[in-house]
């Protein structure tokens, strides 16, 4: 791009920017723009790097508690865990580049969550996904799940951090825009946590990784814009990633990072260069002017426009202490990676730009961040779905006919095709492996483990989202507590269509309600998270999916639970109130073939006094297995249990007053299933009720077979083959 | 029992193979470098897991050029044991100390799950606490698992006694159901003809504790403790 092209309104609109953000970048520089300049604003300004349409109502989140370290506003968010040490966590979206791209999207989406997580100082211990695919009868469904798994996988496998958990969900709604969203979790002493805010006058701004090539340019524009048929015109601007370079990335960082020479450091994500050094100088109130001849260069002749704007993957920014330069320089080269001093800090406030001995950019930081556009944008509500009566909706032929079904479905079927292209296992900590509630990684050294789970229902979002919100931060409240872990914060990954939209406004709105809710009465805050939205293609967007990341802490990871049977002749329990409920559920869209009706409420009193009820108890080694009870309802997760331990259960029959299906799956929340020793039900049962808990028995275990009542007994053979053979068996029919 | 471990760029299981060493032999094992052209005398020198050098080209190439392997090919043919685990067994045979080669899986995915393996020879170093038939449950974690050797070689190896570990079913049956990759034989494992060099793509040093999910690892290691000590 030639420096000294002119601006028109046609290359103002061709950044994104509107009219009036056009004149308010001119009264920032109280000139006109070079492009150099402009095209930073443009990144700058863009939805994905400003969050000018979310900010005001990110506020709305609770972001505290007594073991946040850091909320929101890094890199990535920080909790103590005790003992000196963090947890280090935070979720991400890449969507449009996964949808254009999807091996690349998907594997520079990991790669950029877990410098997130490294560049705090931070050994990435665990990495998760939640994937949202179209239908599976789209054409393009299959080629996406299979680039996108395999991106995933070629990542994580290759820089040595195991994936142990996400979801994986399919609806129409994602035919032109999937979702795919990874999260890591890092561990760090809490006493060398490295933060992005730059200081110190003279320092040296260093840029380390690989080179700079021309990948990427727009990548962030790019991201806050809706699809249209030509997105596929777009693939220029996916970046391509080299997991091989952040392996080394994150040994050299760490290695520097045990010494005292950073001051500062941040990842160059979205808008590369222009972010990292932008949001370094403004948070540390500085200025900062960078040499971009210095910038190691992967193709010649680039422009201070391209430099500026590239995505390139797997490159850092660091502020050194003076006279550590030769210190740093020794690690990154005895790594093979680039490291060059490109710059100083300054007192200008402004961020300066030479080139060839010129100088090719001249912006004030305070428009450029935090004085960014933020957008109050019209919303309007979601209008309440009409309550669905389980009677009337139409019972099934029998109970064990639509559990199988059910078990078969593209939602509720076994991701092991998905997940065993993961290695789930490296680091030889992972003590809950994938497909149970949450995974369980220890803390290596220690017998603590951390509990962390993906989680959303974008189902219950589109039909109330303020609900739904409520709900996905409670469903990954309960995975953890599953496990005998504490749930102590969340990240989330607030995935939406086009905010120009009232309607998308307001279910963006009503979603972050329902989080910010949920996160209160839960003692469950945010402490990270990302926005994407635009996920639109020619004006249909996609099911409103507030995902959420959760992190819990079990001091000893001997008394945790799993949701395997573990032996015959045992009590099976159900915790919690079933009304059945069945509006929203996955019963009603799969066997019925509708989709309608209000989510389940979510009462948050009884999540918590549920919760914490089970929890004890697990940590009192009553509990021989336990899961929480969610999609597609109790049936499917007592088959689940079942399934897991090789072992059968005999069901009692349904309650009168209640129809059998709406029992068996309906989806009413704070619900666990627990598996008791029969001697251990009395002191159970009477401890449950004085916390006023509901607790009633359900069947017991034994056997090969699932038995419903009366119903004839299906082989857990059977319905292992269902449940397995979906997700390859679609895969493999090319 | 003296032991080292070789880090290449991007091995990523170089810390679960000390940890598994130290934990087992009570010796904390020396960290080598792949640009050290030489290093300590130690009694065992393990190749771990990874992707040595991204292996983007062949599995192992550069890294069986790399200047630390001059010195573990010279160790090896004075009898020093080594052993390669995953990208390990990978870059032995890049450099020539084990036959054959290890090519994409079959199914040409990523495949990460705990296999069956069938102990075939427990009289070697790295087997000798196995008992002969003896069926244990390792995890693999690998895309480039499927090992290939021409007939000769594979006769050769079987006849020597040289498969010491063969994909199987839970009642140990090598059945192509139970073959993860593809591998010619279901050959899990080898020994070189000396029987101080062994390459194995599944990572015993995963499941030597029951926390994990298993401890059928252990005694691989206990085998080295026996023999090495």
């Amino acid at each position: 791009m030639n420096k000294h092209v002119k601006i028109t309104p046609e290359i103002v609109a061709e950044h994104g920017l509107t009219t009036e953000e056009y004149a308010r970048v001119k009264h920032a520089l109280g000139r006109e723009p070079n492009i150099t300049e402009l095209g930073i604003f443009s990144v700058m300004w863009s939805e994905h790097c400003s969050y000018k349409s979310s900010r005001v109502w990110l506020k709305k989140l609770p972001t505290k508690a007594p073991w946040v370290i850091q909320g929101p506003g890094e890199n990535a968010g920080v909790i103590d865990i005790g003992d000196g040490l963090a947890a280090i966590f935070k979720m991400e979206s890449h969507n449009h580049p996964s949808f254009i791209e999807p091996y690349q999207g998907a594997a520079t989406g990991v790669g950029g969550i877990l410098r997130d997580v490294f560049t705090m100082g931070a050994r990435p211990i665990a990495n998760l996904n939640a994937l949202r695919f179209g239908s599976p009868d789209h054409p393009k469904t299959r080629h996406l799940v299979s680039g996108v798994v395999a991106g995933i996988g070629g990542y994580g496998n290759c820089v040595g951090v195991p994936t142990v958990a996400g979801e994986c969900t399919f609806h129409a709604s994602y035919n032109g825009n999937i979702l795919v969203n990874a999260m890591t979790v890092g561990l760090a002493p809490t006493d060398k946590i490295f933060y992005s805010a730059a200081a110190g006058v003279g320092n040296p701004v260093v840029y380390v990784g690989s080179k700079t090539g021309r990948d990427g340019i727009h990548g962030a524009t790019m991201a806050s814009a809706e699809f249209s048929d030509d997105s596929e015109e777009k693939r220029p601007t996916v970046q391509v990633g080299d997991p091989f370079t952040e392996k080394l990335l994150i040994e050299a960082c760490l290695e520097l990072m045990a010494s005292d020479a950073i001051v500062a450091i941040q990842d160059m994500g979205a808008a590369g260069l222009t972010s990292s050094s932008v949001e370094m100088a403004s948070k540390g109130g500085v200025g900062i002017e960078l040499v971009l001849d210095h910038v190691p260069q992967r193709e010649t002749h680039m422009t201070p426009y391209e430099m500026m704007l590239s995505e390139s993957q797997e490159r850092m920014l660091m502020v050194l202490k003076p006279g550590s330069e030769a210190k740093a320089e020794a690690i990154f080269k005895k790594w093979d990676l680039d490291f060059a001093v490109i710059g100083r800090i300054t007192d200008s406030g402004h961020l300066v730009l030479r080139h060839q001995g010129e100088v090719v950019a001249d912006i004030p930081l305070g428009p450029l961040a935090d004085d960014a556009p933020v957008y109050e944008r019209p919303w309007e509500p979601t209008p309440p779905a009409a309550e669905l009566r389980a009677a009337d909706v139409p019972a099934p032929a029998s109970l064990g006919g639509a559990l199988t079904t059910l078990l078969g479905t593209p939602d509720l079927c076994s991701k092991r095709w998905i997940w065993e292209q993961y290695d789930h296992m490296v680091m030889a900590d992972t003590v809950i492996r994938p497909g149970g509630d949450a995974a369980l990684v220890r803390v290596h050294g220690t017998n603590k483990g951390l509990a962390v789970t993906t989680d959303c229902t974008p189902r219950y979002c589109e039909a109330d989202p303020r609900a739904g919100g409520a709900q996905a931060v409670a469903e990954t409240w309960r995975n953890i507590t599953a496990t005998g872990a504490t749930p102590l914060a969340i990240t989330d990954c607030m995935n939406f269509g086009n905010p120009q939209r009232p309607r998308i406004m307001g279910q963006f709105a009503a979603a972050i309600e329902g989080m910010a809710e949920a996160c209160r009465a839960l003692d469950y805050p945010v402490v990270s998270g990302n926005v994407s939205l635009y996920n639109e293609t020619n004006g249909k967007g996609v099911q409103p999916t507030p995902a959420i990341g959760g992190v819990g802490l079990i001091a000893d990871i001997d008394q945790r639970a799993t949701i395997d049977l573990k032996g015959d002749g045992n009590t099976l329990v159900l915790i919690g109130k079933t009304k059945g409920h069945l509006g929203s559920s996955l019963y009603l869209r799969e066997i019925a073939g509708r989709e309608e009706g209000a989510p389940p409420p979510v009462d948050l009193a009884a999540e918590r006094r549920n919760g914490d009820f089970v929890r004890q108890a697990i940590l009192q080694g009553k509990i021989k297995a336990c899961h929480d009870v969610a999609d597609g309802g109790l049936l499917v997760a007592v088959a689940e249990m079942a399934l897991a331990g090789k072992r059968g259960v005999t069901l009692n029959a349904a309650p009168a007053g209640i129809p059998a299906h709406a029992y068996f799956f309906g989806e009413d929340q704070a619900r666990y299933v627990l598996e008791i020793a029969p001697a251990d039900l009395p002191a159970l049962e009477a401890a449950a009720k004085a916390a006023g808990v509901p607790f009633a028995i359900i069947g017991e275990t034994g056997g090969q077979a699932l038995t419903i009542g009366s119903e004839r007994p299906i082989s857990l053979g059977e319905l292992r083959r269902v449940h397995e053979s979906w997700l390859p068996s679609y895969m493999g029919a090319a | 029992m003296r032991s080292a471990v070789v880090v290449f760029p991007a091995s990523n299981c170089d810390r679960d193979m000390m940890v598994a060493l130290e934990k087992i032999t009570g010796r904390p094992p020396l960290k080598v470098w792949h640009g050290d052209a030489s290093f300590p005398e130690v009694d065992l020198i393990a190749l771990p897991g990874g992707f040595s050098f991204g292996d983007y080209l062949r599995a192992g190439a550069m890294a069986a050029r790399s200047p630390v392997m001059r010195e573990v090919i010279e160790r090896a043919k004075k009898g020093v044991a080594v052993m390669g685990i995953c990208n390990g067994f990978q870059v032995l045979t890049e450099a020539g100390l084990l036959p054959g080669a290890l090519m994409r899986n079959a199914a040409l995915k990523f495949v990460c799950r705990d296999v069956h393996l069938k102990v075939e020879g427990s009289q070697s170093a790295f087997t000798n606490r196995y008992a002969q038939g003896q069926v244990i449950r390792i995890p693999i974690a690998h895309h480039d698992g499927n090992y290939f050797a021409d007939a000769d070689t594979l006769d050769r190896l079987e006849n020597e006694g040289r498969v010491v570990f063969r994909y199987c079913d839970e009642a140990g049956n090598a059945t192509a159901e139970a073959n993860p990759n593809g591998s010619q034989r279901n050959i899990a494992g080898i020994l070189n003809e000396r029987g101080n060099v062994l390459g194995l793509m599944p990572h015993p040093e995963r499941l030597i504790e029951p926390t994990l999910g298993g401890a059928d690892g252990r005694m691989f290691f206990e085998s080295l403790m026996e023999a090495l000590h």
